[in-house]
């Protein structure tokens, strides 16, 4: 009997490593993704910890220190067309700049991929329904569609980030449609509502899952594409208002001092390009760990 | 074909007219008062109600809509608010400048673009490709607006070679002293497509350089650059479409560069209606470009279907 009570340990079904761990070991293992999720983490960073960071406030003037060179004592990379250190400038914004940048990403991935995947789920009608009405607002340009929105709404840091949104909801629900119609033509979704599983079940448990991955890889590659139109929205004058300190309102207001001062003019644009760049190349990185093709 | 076509076109048109109610809506979607740009604020409430109604501003929305489509269908898109000249001259008069801006772009972005991908699709993992695949990826990522005025400081406030803004003297012709000031304007706005050619026919060469039938016509003995030709013939027809919605892209979203250069197309006419709060003239750019854009991908889609049927499913 004592041989009976020594049962024999449960068989234990050892977990695999686990999909995501692999393309966690994977970027890991990528030197140029590492750099350019350092880069980002350094942004985010120096947008978070702004008031530590900067030698000045950002709004202090002085009208006897207009548009200074780089390298000018106590202000290390130049002074603005009002007098204000250029570094500390350039460290706040990356609040609102990443801010105005990568917000509209996520939120767009929610509402995107909510409609994209109930589209492809249900089909038929439904599907009509939604994916018609994105394709009038695919149908337009990108930048035409966020300077036609914000242009009309009035400048403003919620009117441009409300733009950037209704821009890409469409191109990300195209995005979880096409995969997700895909998905739901497997056997084992059929399998999953032959056995009983309810709609909503089945798109939690069975759909989500397989559809998420590349779905997420298609937002991150937006990134890049917000962070320019975002800055370029403030750019044209319709984004931030100033004096707030963002990267795109600092190249337009300092385009008068290109004949001045051109270095210190072209500066914000530095920093956008660097943002724009890393979110690519991680982007492009993921894709690559996650195996998604375009 | 004809009925691939007739199908493509059919399903353009609801997106057309989906495009105009977004067009149409905008000016609803404008807070306060679409006369507040044209009346005195103390007008009397009588001469706003004569306005509104002359406007057609007191009928209900559907009806207002459709009396702006009829109009528009006709070329009449009102008046711009602040010069009182119909908005279809405006446009028109843009356009041209657009055109020439986006389509001398397109095809530099296009050239140096497809040279670049194919050559570092066919030395993928060497050093050409890394460079050349860098170059694409700062294409893709640099922002444009920014990357003009850099060029307008190194070619225009430093070397003194190209105008910084502007289209030049009246008049267009191929003479230098209207093409200087293109020069600039258009390699901005080229680097876009650039790197997405670049990045899209990299990616199409690899794909068709792994096939078999690459290695077959090499095992057989033919020389490497009839094998390059056919690979080109199977790559063109994807990298041909990507440039034309380029085209419709740089068409619609030219506003950057435009207002950088101060270049008198479409983009820098939208930028004055958007701070005049000329609605007219914002709407009705609006609408052109939008469809223009649509008119762009139809004629892709159905020049695709012609060079290769397999689309046609």
């Amino acid at each position: 009997m004592s041989v009976l009570a020594a049962s024999p340990p449960a068989l234990r079904a050892e977990r695999s490593p686990g999909y995501w761990r692999g393309v966690g070991s994977r970027i890991a293992r990528d030197p140029v993704v590492v750099a350019a999720l350092a880069v980002i983490v350094a942004l985010v960073l120096m947008a978070l910890l702004a008031p530590e960071l900067a030698p000045m406030a950002p709004d202090k003037g002085s009208m006897i220190r207009r548009l200074k060179p780089i390298g000018t004592p106590g202000y290390p990379l130049g002074s603005d067309e009002l007098g204000r250190d250029m570094l500390s400038r350039l460290i706040y914004g990356a609040r609102l700049s990443l801010l105005m940048g990568v917000v509209p990403v996520p939120v767009a991935f929610l509402f995107g991929a909510t409609l994209g995947i109930v589209a492809g789920y249900a089909g038929g009608l439904v599907n009509a329904l939604i994916m018609r009405t994105v394709d009038v607002f695919y149908a337009f340009p990108s930048v035409l569609l966020a300077v036609a929105l914000s242009g009309t709404l009035g400048s403003g840091l919620g009117n441009a980030m409300f733009s950037l949104t209704v821009v890409f909801i469409p191109q990300i629900a195209r995005v979880a449609e096409s995969v997700t119609t895909g998905v739901r033509k497997l056997d084992y979704i059929d399998a999953a509502r032959a056995s009983g599983a309810r709609p909503l079940t089945i798109v939690l448990e069975h759909v989500l899952g397989n559809v998420l991955g590349p779905i997420f890889v298609f937002a991150t590659s937006l990134v890049s594409v917000s962070m320019i139109l975002a800055s370029g929205l403030s750019f044209l004058g319709l984004g931030v208002r100033p004096p707030d300190a963002e990267w795109g309102l600092m190249l337009n207001t300092l385009r008068t001092a290109i004949y001045v001062n051109p270095a210190v003019a072209a500066l914000p644009g530095v920093l956008i390009l660097i943002t724009s760049v890393s979110f690519n190349l991680f982007s492009d990185g993921l894709r690559g760990a996650m195996d998604v093709r375009s | 074909m004809m009925a691939y076509a007739a199908k493509r076109i059919l399903q353009v048109v609801p997106v057309a007219v989906g495009v105009s109610v977004v067009c149409f809506m905008l000016i609803h979607l404008a807070p306060g008062d679409p006369l507040a740009a044209i009346l005195p604020s103390d007008a009397s409430a009588d001469l706003q109600a004569q306005m509104r109604a002359l406007y057609g501003l007191d009928r209900p929305l559907p009806v207002q809509y459709g009396l702006w489509l009829i109009r528009a269908l006709h070329g009449d898109l009102g008046q711009s608010i602040a010069t009182g000249r119909p908005v279809t001259g405006e446009i028109a008069g843009a356009a041209v400048n657009t055109f020439i801006l986006a389509g001398v772009a397109t095809v530099l972005g296009f050239t140096v673009g497809a040279t670049l991908g194919f050559l570092a699709g066919l030395a993928r993992g060497t050093w050409v490709d890394r460079i050349t695949s860098g170059i694409a990826m700062l294409g893709v990522s640099v922002p444009h607006y920014w990357l003009g005025l850099v060029l307008v400081i190194v070619f225009s406030v430093e070397l003194n070679w190209l105008p910084a803004t502007g289209a030049g003297p009246g008049g267009r012709s191929l003479d230098w002293s209207y093409l200087r000031f293109l020069v600039l304007p258009a390699v901005t706005l080229s680097v876009i497509p650039m790197g997405i050619i670049a990045r899209t026919v990299r990616s199409l060469v690899a794909d068709v350089t792994a096939q078999d039938f690459v290695s077959a016509l090499g095992a057989k003995g033919m020389l490497r650059r009839q094998v390059l030709r056919h690979v080109v013939r199977n790559v063109a027809p994807t990298a041909l479409s990507v440039m034309g919605l380029q085209l419709g892209y740089l068409l619609g979203g030219s506003i950057l560069i435009e207002t950088v250069f101060s270049w008198p197309g479409t983009g820098f006419l939208l930028n004055t209606a958007i701070f005049t709060r000329d609605l007219p003239l914002l709407q009705g750019t609006i609408l052109v470009l939008a469809m223009i854009f649509v008119l762009i991908n139809l004629g892709v889609d159905l020049l695709q279907g012609a060079i290769d049927p397999r689309i046609q499913r």
